[in-house]
């Protein structure tokens, strides 16, 4: 996946369409702070700290960045509650096995996890647009984006109805691409060097979060703005990120 | 105790539920009509599988009673006529977090219905329906064998089963390969 930031007006799309399909739970408002919410993706506002006319604005859409190297929050779960896909390359969470220690949530660089607090409840009415190819999470575990996978197994289905093990990459695009009314999230297979996603991947001026780390996201980032990327490398401690949507 | 654990446990664990009326695959499948599975159990399309037929697809024999059979008329009398779907109780349904594609196993891995779900379609009535009290899940699921031993490969529908089978094909797949 790559996201452009230069696109993306923060107007939070991503966000609401990804709720609405992975069935996450509203916090009840009485009880709801900017911390115990759950928001697999969530975008930020960082200003660039200029003066008018030299001020500028990035928004960043922030999920699970789908570490593939050393993945902290799989070396770290006691439980094996989470894994590298080994046909997908997704971080799979599996919330049965997680016992809700939040060693991931720590762990986590992109602070891309979060916890249920709660049993799941929807306002009265709102369980009838649940959907089906994703599982609610209980109270007392850890969840995190997952890529959409519950369309990956719709796409694999169709792709058998036709006699296929093979899934066209029209068939699975997860929800917050779908939803993204400038196209700024480009999904598809990196593994392919023909895909515009890989293109993308590899051109001047794409980057990934906190790549010092060397945990090797498959989530990157575009941005022809220099002070855009240099954030990007140093933004531990920087203090500036703002909670946007 | 053991027999507490192994007899009595079980018992109190699982509770029954009536269907709403008994039907024969006997009658439908068997030599009197020769009607195929996937006649009434389709698979779409788009690859999901429609697991119980709409009433829709019973009104298309039954649209009026054409028997003396006490079952028929309950399903005429009570859900046709009133164009309501019959409320049946799934013995096959799995837990909400399982993924199962009948397309990838029947259609690219050329499976027989039997082969997972034993000879349903020569049964003349239908099981008793057990329902776990804490899970509530069919006891299908788990199988009636409260051990977990099988004599038949139809028994239980756990992981263990999908893992088993899977195992012996070679197959290494990740959770999300078959969890939501």
């Amino acid at each position: 996946m790559v996201i452009d930031l230069d696109r993306c007006n923060g107007c939070g799309n991503c966000t609401m369409a990804c709720a609405v399909e992975n069935n996450i739970t509203p916090a009840p408002n009485s009880r709801m702070n900017e911390r115990n919410g759950v928001t697999w993706l969530r975008v930020f506002e960082v200003p660039n700290g200029g003066q008018y006319p030299e001020s500028e604005t990035v928004f960043i859409p922030m999920m699970c960045q789908q570490c593939a190297h050393e993945t902290p929050c799989v070396t770290v779960c006691p439980q094996n509650a989470v894994e590298l896909d080994p046909a997908t390359g997704i971080v799979a969470q599996i919330p049965q096995r997680c016992l809700g220690c939040r060693y991931c949530m720590t762990a986590c660089p992109y602070h891309a996890r979060y916890f249920n607090w709660w049993d799941p409840e929807w306002p009265a009415g709102l369980e009838k647009q649940l959907n089906p190819d994703a599982a609610p999470r209980m109270r007392g575990v850890v969840e995190k984006c997952n890529f959409c996978h519950g369309r990956m197994h719709a796409a694999k289905a169709k792709a058998a109805a036709s006699g296929s093990l093979e899934i066209a990459a029209s068939d699975y695009i997860p929800a917050c691409v779908e939803s993204c009314p400038v196209e700024a999230i480009v999904f598809g297979d990196l593994n392919d060097p023909e895909s515009k996603v890989s293109k993308l991947a590899h051109s001047e001026h794409t980057f990934r979060f906190l790549e010092r780390l060397g945990t090797e996201p498959k989530v990157r980032f575009h941005s022809e703005r220099s002070w855009v990327r240099a954030m990007a490398e140093n933004s531990v401690g920087s203090g500036q990120e703002e909670q946007h949507g | 105790m053991l027999a507490i654990g192994w007899i009595v446990f079980p018992i109190v664990l699982y509770k029954t539920e009536p269907q709403p009326f008994n039907f024969s695959h006997k009658i439908h499948a068997g030599e009197q009509l020769g009607m195929a599975c996937e006649d009434c159990h389709k698979i779409a399309s788009d690859g999901r599988f429609l697991a119980l037929p709409p009433i829709s697809k019973c009104a298309e024999c039954h649209a009026s009673q054409i028997g003396q059979n006490p079952n028929e008329k309950i399903l005429v009398d009570k859900y046709i006529v009133s164009n309501r779907e019959i409320p049946w109780h799934g013995y096959m349904r799995q837990p909400d977090n399982a993924y199962f594609s009948h397309a990838s196993h029947v259609i690219v891995g050329k499976m027989k219905c039997e082969d997972c779900h034993g000879r349903i379609g020569s049964s003349d009535s239908l099981r008793t329906y057990s329902v776990n009290r804490i899970s509530g899940y069919s006891r299908d699921i788990w199988g009636l064998n409260i051990p977990g031993f099988r004599v038949h490969p139809w028994e239980g529908m756990n992981m263990d089963r999908c893992i088993h089978c899977h195992a012996e094909r070679g197959r290494r797949d990740g959770c999300i390969q078959c969890h939501k």
